[in-house]
């Protein structure tokens, strides 16, 4: 456990100066910058909130990256599963009749987040249980015909008229805030924690995550322990569509109550550098959220000094750092241990 | 809906499809060199588009000339195959997670310097690109030269056999004294001259730089090196496919068919979904593709 | 006059974690000369030969070739210096032709593209020369197994070796083919080469080395001229005390037909024909063993059985149930079990633990309510077993990948036996890459579920392992059963003979006139 912290620390130190050098470039001072952005998320009660916002989202697209990666899996299309389950969680919301209970709309709003990303993830599961298709490459295509396929949508029946954004849900559908001098962030943050903690039991305690696991590490050794392989990936590719599609419940029904068109750009994306620093494990991937929250709404605030998209530098730059360095690690161990 | 027919067995249509499918064919290639070798190359994406980008800066900053943009493109397409051979055959980084962070890298890297530059996120300014005729285009006769060349280097040289043993069996060229990771590095290398240059193209046949301009070619791209079962030439042919897609894609929008303008521009996604599903059972891949190497 | 010895090594050290693979072992080899070096598995030689080649790195030590100290060792320098290794688990590339592999690192060229016809031609030549019978335009993934190891001894010649090392060449032999190799090698030795020959198969060892030098633990610790020299002596030296040979048993009383292959057709891998026709009736309280060289059709037949493979025609039945078609989940459940030929690739999850490998295609047995597995069960079902089956290290919770093969192997038994309702055992391979104290505890576990009343099927490339354990043979060639032998056939003295030859289909043989069915079906 330590050593992993290690390597994470490392890699997080690369990233720092690799963004400092970035920052340099452009004339400002790295120390500034960074200062800056710690003290507009963590230094302040907004700006803790809006961490938070950022982060809920981001728990839910690293458990979705990394469900799919624990059986042998790369889910790249976080972005296409959770615009389409924003999309339809907004749907779903301004469909339904007002005086249905709060409750019962909100749950039914993200349930049908959650099947509309995991008919995309699903999708990619069946081609490639079925033609052997990589999924890398189908969930990447799946991301592009998605915002096609919203945007027709939303423009030929569900946008309203000259917005790109959908009509408003009903306040019954809305989430509570958790306050923080008014920022953004809602109950939903609960929801996501609860997903976490329930994809950790499944994983570990029950016998199909036993399965699944089994399937991740030697997918022959659990086909000849009688487990399903078509199944498991078709599964595995719909858990983690679904978990990506409940993101909806963040920015729709807990923030702006409507889908609008790029709400949530980028998020699925980070979920890799999230699944990736959190290594996959649950408790670590809420930690990766925050981390990755704070940067993003930090960047928000840097923006005057340096350009956001810094954001998205330091990412990659840590998601590379990262692989370099446990891959680094787990080859010394290896080279350490016995042979066949 | 004849016109528009019509027009698709133009002459005209036939260069636009040739011009389209250039920086298609050109990762493709570089996909093939490097898959041969045992690297599943996601990050032609990410090269593709820098070497657009360095191509628009050395257009404007030399005023058109495109030997300047053909050297800052090369030079930062090989530059990002450098960092991913860096990663994965170095470090031996998960090839795929590697090449999406570059590529995540190079799409937040380019709008970043397109502001330091040119003040703006979205555009560079207008460039002098190639101009209008694609046959008295020398760099169209020269890809087309690379093509032969890099069909010759793979199955006829003595570092195209290395390379095609590494990818299916690096252990067994190890106790011949082959230098697997060596190998591996020069053909990544290979693949950012390639991909780059294919960015070049994608560059200079427009008017400017686009944040995002690649687009997704580069995974295109892979999808033709499997539809070509990893051969230099077949999978150029391949990405005559998505050329034609990409082509049809464009006209279809200036005609009136009926068809919502969104869900065209889905068209080549989607044909690469059905192409891969139709072609994966059929072709042999590198036995060890996405395999790190390392010696004892 | 050169320095008399062709390879020499001094204090070679290597040890990988907590394993010491060689610890200060010496070793001379004589030129023109076969120099067998002998251990059982786990003793450590295939890693001192690796040393020698440069494919391993030692942690200390000295590597002499031909009487010059090789400092920073690595192939290049081994091959340039006359030194070959052939290794046990083929290093050739299935993609490329048989010319592309041998010259692969030291490539001809003219003008700059790769010249492959002179190098055709010169190992045609060299084909001819020593007997090989090579083609050097076909592929090699399309070669049988004994072609594939006639290319890599090739692939040494042609770059002008002298020294050559085999890994435990005839693993993947017939009996008549490792006479084959025999007479190569002895030719190559009249030549001038040297030969150095990793082995644990004790006859062979007898039938042609000079000299012989016997590893255990890692340590080298016996070194005997091979004139006069006897098997027991060599086994005492590699095992430090007396092996029981034979193992007692009772004669079979075999009962109810357990499991039931029909007309079974299977298609392999590349889309060839792996079996066409198979019949089998294994009876309750019998072993009925099947040799069969890799590569006739024993991984599919396993395959077929257990459901990991689909069947073109043909029916499977245990216990009465057809489970043709049905999946490995519901065959399990209808009373079979698995022992696969290679544990890392089927039977074990390595990242798992002793207690989660225990219970791996058995899981569903050990949930509570809502599918959540029981621990309690789990750890109290894991030492319960570790106990019976002496798995070390006795730690449930270890995790399998640092275990010994023989100790991973035992896990895999235990697991297999401890199977409810089990009428079927399917052991492919149960004592490759085992140690004998494992391998005698295996064996014997074989024994008790036969008395107990299992049909066992036993599938083995070791024709003695064969012919202690079975009740009878079935002899797979070419994916057919060719021949049955019975227990008083299987003892006789010109059984492995027999056995041999049925194994590469010259069975009858040829001076009864009726050439054989199997003969037929090769043509």
């Amino acid at each position: 456990m330590r050593r992993e912290a290690v390597t994470i620390g490392i890699a997080l130190l690369v990233a720092a100066l690799a963004g400092s050098l970035l920052i340099a470039y452009v004339g400002k001072s790295p120390l500034e910058v960074y200062g800056l952005l710690l003290r507009s998320t963590w230094g302040t009660s907004y700006g803790f909130g809006q961490v938070l916002f950022k982060s809920t989202p981001l728990i839910l697209t690293g458990l979705s990256v990394a469900v799919a990666f624990k059986v042998g899996l790369f889910n790249i299309g976080a972005e296409g599963q959770l615009a389409a389950g924003s999309f339809v969680t907004a749907l779903c919301g301004a469909a339904l009749p007002a005086a249905l209970p709060g409750p019962l709309t909100v749950a039914l709003c993200v349930l049908a987040g959650m099947l509309a990303g995991a008919a995309l993830a699903g999708l990619a599961g069946v081609l490639k249980t079925r033609y052997g298709a990589h999924e890398v490459i189908n969930t990447i295509m799946l991301n592009f015909i998605a915002s096609s396929v919203i945007l027709w949508a939303g423009n030929a029946h569900f946008f309203v008229r000259y917005t790109t954004h959908t009509t408003a849900i009903p306040d019954s559908a809305t989430l509570s805030h958790l306050g923080f001098t008014g920022s953004a962030a809602n109950t939903s943050l609960l929801l996501a924690l609860g997903l976490a903690g329930a994809v950790a039991y499944f994983f570990n305690r029950t016998r199909r995550g036993f399965e699944w696991r089994a399937v991740g590490h030697n997918p022959r050794a659990a086909q000849n322990a009688g487990v399903r392989i078509g199944g498991v990936v078709i599964g595995a590719m719909a858990m983690s569509g679904a978990l990506s599609g409940a993101v909806g419940a963040n920015y729709v029904l807990g923030y702006k109550g409507y889908y609008e068109s790029g709400i949530g750009s980028g998020v699925g994306v980070m979920g890799i550098a999230v699944a990736l620093l959190g290594r996959n494990h649950p408790a670590g991937i809420v930690a990766a959220a925050l981390l990755l929250g704070t940067l993003s709404h930090g960047g928000l605030a840097v923006a005057e000094q340096v350009p956001k998209e810094i954001v998205q530098i330091l990412q990659a730059i840590i998601i590379l750092a990262v692989a370099c360095a446990s891959a680094y690690r787990a080859r010394r161990a290896r080279l350490a241990g016995a042979p066949a | 809906m004849t016109e528009l027919l019509l027009s698709l067995v133009s002459v005209s249509f036939f260069v636009q499809v040739l011009r389209i499918t250039m920086p298609y064919a050109l990762a493709a290639m570089g996909g093939v060199v490097s898959e041969r070798a045992g690297v599943v190359n996601i990050a032609l994406e990410g090269i593709l588009l820098m070497g657009a980008f360095g191509a628009a800066v050395g257009a404007y900053d030399s005023g058109g000339s495109v030997v300047v943009a053909v050297g800052y493109g090369l030079a930062t397409g090989v530059g990002t195959a450098g960092l991913y051979a860096l990663a994965v055959v170095t470090f031996q980084a998960d090839q795929i997670v590697s090449g999406v962070a570059i590529n995540m890298l190079a799409y937040g890297i380019t709008p970043y310097l397109l502001k330091v530059f040119y003040n703006s996120s979205s555009n560079s300014p207008p460039i002098q690109g190639f101009g209008g005729d694609l046959f008295r285009n020398p760099m169209f006769w020269g890809v087309l030269g690379l093509v032969v060349v890099v069909q010759v280097v793979v199955t006829r040289t003595r570092w195209g056999l290395r390379v095609r043993a590494i990818g299916d069996h690096p252990e067994a060229a190890h106790t011949l004294g082959v230098s697997v990771n060596a190998i591996r590095w020069q053909a990544v290398l290979a693949s950012g001259v390639l991909a780059g240059l294919g960015g070049v193209w994608l560059a200079l046949s427009g008017s400017s730089f686009v944040a995002g301009m690649s687009a997704g070619r580069g995974y295109i791209a892979l999808a033709a090196v499997i539809m070509g079962s990893w051969r230099p030439v077949w999978a150029c042919a391949a990405s005559l496919l998505f050329g034609f897609a990409e082509a049809v894609e464009n006209n279809l929008q200036t005609y009136d068919l009926g068809i919502p303008n969104e869900l065209i521009q889905a068209f080549p996604y989607v044909l690469t979904m059905v192409a891969l599903a139709g072609f994966i059972g059929r072709s042999r891949a590198p036995g060890h593709l996405g395999r790190p190497f390392s010696a004892r | 006059m050169g320095d008399p010895l062709a390879l020499e090594l001094r204090n070679i050290s290597k040890t990988y974690g907590a394993v010491v693979a060689n610890r200060d072992v010496n070793l001379k080899v004589e030129r023109q000369s076969i120099h067998a070096l002998v251990g059982e598995n786990g003793a450590g030689k295939s890693t001192l030969m690796k040393i020698a080649y440069g494919h391993v790195r030692p942690d200390a030590g000295e590597i002499w070739i031909k009487g010059e100290r090789v400092a920073r060792h690595a192939v290049a320098q081994s091959i340039a210096r006359g030194v070959g290794m052939v290794h046990q688990h083929f290093m050739l590339i299935g993609a490329l032709t048989v010319v592309e592999n041998v010259v692969l690192g030291q490539e001809p060229r003219r003008r700059g593209l790769l010249d492959l016809e002179r190098a055709a031609a010169e190992i045609r030549a060299l084909s001819q020369k020593f007997g090989l019978d090579v083609d050097p335009d076909a592929r090699v993934e399309e070669l049988s197994v004994g072609q594939q190891q006639r290319v890599e001894i090739v692939k040494v010649l042609w770059r002008g070796c002298d020294v050559v090392i085999l890994d435990e060449p005839t693993a993947v032999l017939t009996p008549s083919e490792v006479r084959d190799l025999f007479a190569v090698l002895r030719g190559l030795v009249t030549d001038g080469m040297t030969i150095v020959l990793i082995t644990h198969k004790l006859d062979e060892v007898l039938a042609i080395a000079n000299r012989v030098t016997v590893m255990r633990r890692g340590e080298r610790v016996a070194e005997y001229d091979a004139h006069g020299l006897t098997a027991d002596q060599i086994v005492h030296a590699m095992v430090g005390r007396p092996v029981e040979q034979h193992l007692d048993r009772q004669p079979a009383k075999p009962g109810e037909p357990m499991l039931e292959v029909h007309g079974l057709h299977v298609t392999g891998a590349r889309g060839t024909q792996a079996l066409r026709g198979v019949d089998l009736v294994v009876r309750a309280g019998e072993i009925l063993g099947i040799a069969g060289v890799e590569g006739n059709g024993q991984t599919e037949l396993v395959e077929a059985i257990v459901g990991l493979r689909g069947v073109d025609r043909g029916t499977v039945a245990i216990r009465g149930t057809a489970v043709t078609g049905a999946s490995v989940a519901r065959r399990y459940a209808a009373g079979l079990a698995h022992v696969p030929e290679d544990r890392h690739d089927r039977a074990l999850v390595l990242e798992y633990s002793i207690q989660d490998n225990l219970i791996l295609g058995q899981q569903r047995d050990f949930v509570g309510a809502f599918d959540v597995l029981d621990r309690g069960r789990v750890r109290s079902h894991a030492d319960r077993l570790i106990a019976e089956f002496d798995i070390r290290p006795p730690v449930p919770t270890q995790v399998v990948q640092g275990m010994s093969g023989g100790n991973q192997q035992k896990l895999v038994v235990a697991r297999e036996l401890s199977r409810r309702g089990l009428a079927v055992l399917i052991c492919a391979q149960p004592t490759r890459g085992v140690d004998i104290g494992a391998i005698e505890a295996i064996h014997r576990r074989m024994i008790e579920a036969r008395d107990r009343g299992l049909a066992v099927l036993l599938l083995s490339a070791e024709l003695s392992e064969l012919r202690a354990l079975s009740d009878r043979l079935a002899v797979l060639y070419k994916g057919e059963i060719v021949a049955t032998l019975d227990r008083e056939q299987l003892a006789a003295d010109d059984a492995l003979d027999t056995i041999g030859a049925m194994m590469t289909g010259c069975w009858p043989p040829p001076d009864t006139g009726t050439g054989s069915r199997a003969e037929v079906a090769a043509s």
